[in-house]
């Protein structure tokens, strides 16, 4: 790892002054990807701005069925808050399968979904729930949000704050995880309420996660896995890599959909 | 360089380090306690996993500053007088062969009983195996790893 230089953030505002000061200077949050890429030596940030301890960064509010989780919140804090599990059970169980135990101690939702890594599982979460991603400057819609693999609506020095969302009725999240890394191979997010449904895929796509439209409209008729027998994935826009090519998650997108759907009940 | 201070093992150490420094070198080459293990260097394989203010995580994916003011607890902090019961079960279970991996599964071995205990839920085998997902033991011995932290579950 290139030496780089540590500043420990106070709260977001400390944080943006001290991001604004650093020559090249990138956020650290719970650490679980950053941390591992500049041991690669991928990244050689000059400064490190920690947030992991941001005092309006942190903690789970839960008021009636709108959901609001601190960006420094930890995967295995989301994955254990007995508050959201109340209303939305399936952001929790998508949570308690994200890396391994001690991964989910360390890594942060507001990390996941600022990075949008094409196989992380919160960035279909977000879609799907048609989350509002919060920064220090202002909301940003999770369908504006997520602009490729990578890659975010996010601008140079501005930092994710918190998520909110609105519970659904039912929802679910489908995961195939490759059985070395535990990334998704093809996770499906599906949630159901008062303003339809909503289909998000991660893990699959050739541009990062996405929504299945046609999917959304197949079950805003019929809210059953069998509703998506007659429709096929285009492979064209799927990944294609050693663990699975196109093809193999075209075919995988429908079935873990089918098995979301059903476990959204 | 920062000045870190931290507890570690119940003693409070207080040390210059490069802000680069992993948590795994801080605390194997500046403290010696060499019982904390570097298998992978990538995140995979567990064999770091220490606690830090009570959870596990892999020191070798954090930085000695962002432990700073925290309680770290190492392998070599698990046993009083007498071995911990997840060591005892471990040695009652031959849950190792070439033992590389054993500092890190019983300090995630610790981490879960404690974890499930704290939730009134029960760890059995399919839970100690999907508990397990982030230690790699490269003799494949799970088995009896499997059965040791079965053991100490019962008498923790």
């Amino acid at each position: 790892m290139h030496n780089t230089t540590y500043h420990k953030a106070r709260n977001a505002a400390d944080a943006a002054s001290l991001l604004s000061g650093a020559e090249d200077g990138t956020l650290l949050a719970g650490g679980q990807t950053l941390i591992p890429t500049m041991k690669a030596r991928l990244a050689a940030p000059t400064d490190l701005v920690d947030v992991s301890g941001a005092s309006d960064m942190r903690g789970i509010i839960v008021s009636g069925n709108r959901v609001t989780i601190g960006a420094a919140t930890t995967h295995a804090e989301v994955a254990g808050s007995s508050e959201i599990r109340a209303v939305c059970p399936s952001i929790c169980d998508l949570a308690a399968n994200i890396g391994d135990p001690a991964v989910r101690n360390r890594g942060t939702i507001g990390g996941s979904v600022a990075n949008n890594d094409p196989a992380a599982d919160y960035p279909a979460a977000m879609l799907a729930l048609g989350a509002t991603i919060q920064t220090n400057t202002r909301e940003i819609a999770a369908d504006e949000f997520f602009t490729g693999m990578f890659d975010t609506a996010l601008d140079e020095g501005e930092i994710i704050t918190g998520v909110s969302f609105t519970a659904p009725a039912k929802g679910a999240y489908a995961k195939f995880p490759n059985p070395a890394s535990r990334y998704a191979m093809c996770g499906v997010f599906v949630a159901s309420g008062d303003a339809g449904t909503r289909v998000a895929i991660t893990g699959a796509g050739s541009d990062g996660v996405f929504r299945a439209t046609d999917m959304e409209a197949a079950l805003n008729s019929n809210f059953s896995a069998s509703a998506l027998d007659g429709l096929s994935v285009d492979a064209a826009n799927m990944l294609s890599d050693i663990h699975g090519d196109s093809a193999y998650r075209a075919n995988l997108v429908k079935v873990m959909a089918k098995r979301a759907v059903t476990g959204a009940g | 360089m920062t000045t870190v201070s931290m507890t570690v093992n119940g003693k409070a150490v207080s040390s210059d380090v490069e802000d680069r420094t992993l948590l795994v070198d801080f605390i194997r080459e500046q403290l010696r306690l060499t019982g904390t293990h570097v298998g992978c260097d990538t995140s995979q394989c567990g064999a770091c996993v220490v606690h830090v203010n009570g959870t596990a995580m892999k020191s070798c994916t954090m930085l000695a500053v962002s432990a700073n003011d925290a309680d770290i607890t190492t392998i070599e902090g698990v046993a009083n007088d007498d071995l911990h019961p997840m060591q005892k079960a471990f040695n009652d279970n031959h849950g190792l062969q070439c033992g590389f991996c054993t500092p890190g599964m019983i300090m995630s071995g610790i981490d879960m009983v404690n974890r499930y205990k704290a939730e009134g839920k029960k760890l059995d085998e399919t839970a100690i195996r999907h508990e397990l997902e982030g230690n790699i033991c490269r003799c494949t011995g799970y088995h009896n790893i499997v059965k040791s932290i079965s053991q100490a579950a019962g008498e923790m």
